[in-house]
């Protein structure tokens, strides 16, 4: 089915080392997973695994009948270089790659789905501004709308919530919660367990191993918390 | 007189020809050099620079001293010293500047020893650059690998765009990063084989990443800091030509010498991000400060 990610016994490696063990979880078309746990869990690695940029050492990943660009990635926006040359419609038109590929142009259809994007994350004035003169909540609503230009059946969402404000932070949760309601499926890597407990039906918690997986409020138990600490 | 010292030279067909030349180059060499210092690759030029120089002696050895041998010889070593970088980078788990250092100083080494065992090769010019050298083969060569690099990076950009701002985006969306970043790689090595006749590989990167590394002060856009790249290195290439000439000293040191002028006062008293900038705020805030061109 479009939209369905498998993970059985998944093991990743990084130089040797394993950061991720024998996870096994599904993410069904259109359900909303918050990933947790402490820091060097082995989040990041999941969702890059599943985003196809971290090789398997053993188990597998099933991604279903995904098209080509069927995932959009939200990276850690620390990892990107904020002062990059490249306007705000520019970064969001990036989107359109598994679309236009290397060479087709946007088009004026793809023009106005950029000027949209922007308008629904609430950057319509930004759109010739370089990104390196917006906020940090200002880049990541831009780093949103480059989803949402993206169009993709699958969402990966690496620590959205980071050094945002409140209010921006109200406003992408409300970006979720509609990809939610169209049916997308979307993962999200968190630290916030309270937001978690309010947002999101269902969670994976990590300590390199997997301590739990399934509704949230069964997950988030006092026990499974302190195996992960610990 | 001052006319004279500016113009004067060129009354010479060899630095009319070179002149023609590092024009071209000017027009394809620093916006590659403006990519090399987005994706943090500056020093990367310098290790293709060293990297050229035993391709061209060994085409030197075995073509004899003809541009098309020695130009084929510094390709073929180029791409390899950029294979072999990347390739080890990943073998042995990061370390790229340790790597890039070993590479570099062995093909210095591999080169000077070449051409010290060939008869009839003047280390000093394939090291420096010699205006004298540079006849009608030269400038074809020059001309014709400017107007290939200026289409190949023209073909590029937009992956290359994607590639150096988010390359986990681009293979997350389907786009492979490696083959582009190849791609750009054999550019830079087709721009600094393309130098060597006018200003010696040691020195050809200069034209390529000084007006580079300049043009952040000037502009804030991608487009903006393209343009005013080309305008440093043409202005570097005219000036540094005249220096050559007048001064009597080798080209590739005058023209870098230029561009490393052109450099420090873009630092000093650039449109942004300048020494003057940070004492002084601009007189009219609305001009040039982060505004796309």
């Amino acid at each position: 089915m479009r939209g369905a990610i498998t993970v059985d016994r998944l093991t990743c490696r990084h130089g040797g080392v394993a950061v991720l063990e024998d996870v096994s979880a599904r993410f069904a078309p259109g359900s909303l997973t918050a990933v947790a746990g402490p820091n060097g869990a082995g989040k990041t690695t999941l969702l890059r695994a599943i985003a196809g940029l971290h090789p398997v050492a053993a188990g597998l990943i099933d991604r279903g009948a995904l098209p080509p660009g069927g995932i959009a990635l939200l990276p850690q926006s620390a990892i990107l270089d904020r002062s990059f040359p490249l306007t705000a419609a520019d970064a969001v038109a990036l989107g359109a790659w598994p679309r236009i590929g290397a060479f087709r142009g946007l088009g004026a259809a793809g023009e106005r789905q950029v000027a949209a994007a922007l308008t629904e994350v609430g950057l319509a004035g930004s759109a010739r501004k370089l990104i390196g003169t917006l906020s940090a909540g200002q880049f990541q609503r831009l780093l949103f709308a480059r989803v949402i230009m993206q169009d993709a059946p699958v969402i990966l969402l690496d620590e959205p919530f980071n050094a945002v404000d409140a209010a921006t932070v109200a406003d992408l949760l409300a970006l979720v919660r509609q990809w939610h309601a169209a049916g997308r499926t979307v993962i999200a890597v968190l630290h916030d367990l309270d937001l978690i407990a309010a947002q999101f039906p269902q969670t994976l918690l990590l300590a390199r191993r997997q301590v739990a997986w399934g509704r949230t409020a069964e997950v988030l138990a006092p026990a499974n918390l302190r195996r992960a600490a610990a | 007189m001052i006319a004279d010292l500016l113009f004067g030279p060129f009354a010479f067909g060899f630095m009319r020809r070179a002149l023609a030349g590092c024009i071209a180059l000017s027009f394809a060499g620093p916006p590659l050099g403006v990519f090399l210092v987005l994706r943090r690759m500056a020093l990367t030029s310098d290790v293709l620079q060293h990297g050229i120089l035993p391709g061209i002696a060994l085409g030197a050895l075995l073509g004899g001293l003809s541009v098309p041998a020695m130009g084929i010889g510094g390709l073929a070593a180029g791409l390899a010293v950029a294979l072999l970088a990347g390739w080890l980078a990943r073998a042995t788990g990061g370390r790229e500047d340790a790597q890039f250092a070993g590479i570099y100083l062995v093909a210095l080494a591999a080169g000077i020893a070449i051409i010290s065992a060939t008869r009839g090769i003047d280390l000093g010019h394939l090291l420096f650059g010699s205006v004298m050298a540079v006849d009608d083969a030269a400038l074809t060569l020059m001309a014709g690998i400017a107007t290939a690099a200026l289409f190949g990076l023209a073909t590029i950009w937009r992956p290359l765009v994607v590639e150096s701002f988010d390359p986990d985006f681009l293979r997350a969306a389907g786009g492979r990063g490696a083959g582009w970043h190849l791609g750009f790689m054999a550019l830079v090595v087709l721009c600094v084989v393309g130098g060597f006749v006018a200003m010696g590989t040691l020195m050809s990167v200069g034209l390529m990443m000084l007006p580079a590394v300049a043009a952040r002060h000037w502009a804030a856009g991608l487009a903006g800091q393209m343009r005013a790249s080309v305008a440093i290195a043409l202005l570097a290439s005219w000036l540094g030509l005249t220096l050559s000439f007048d001064a009597d000293i080798p080209a590739g040191p005058a023209i870098v010498l230029v561009a490393g002028a052109l450099w420090l006062a873009s630092v000093a008293a650039g449109r942004r991000e300048s020494l003057l900038r940070r004492h002084f705020p601009p007189l009219f805030p609305a001009i040039g400060q982060n505004r796309p061109t």
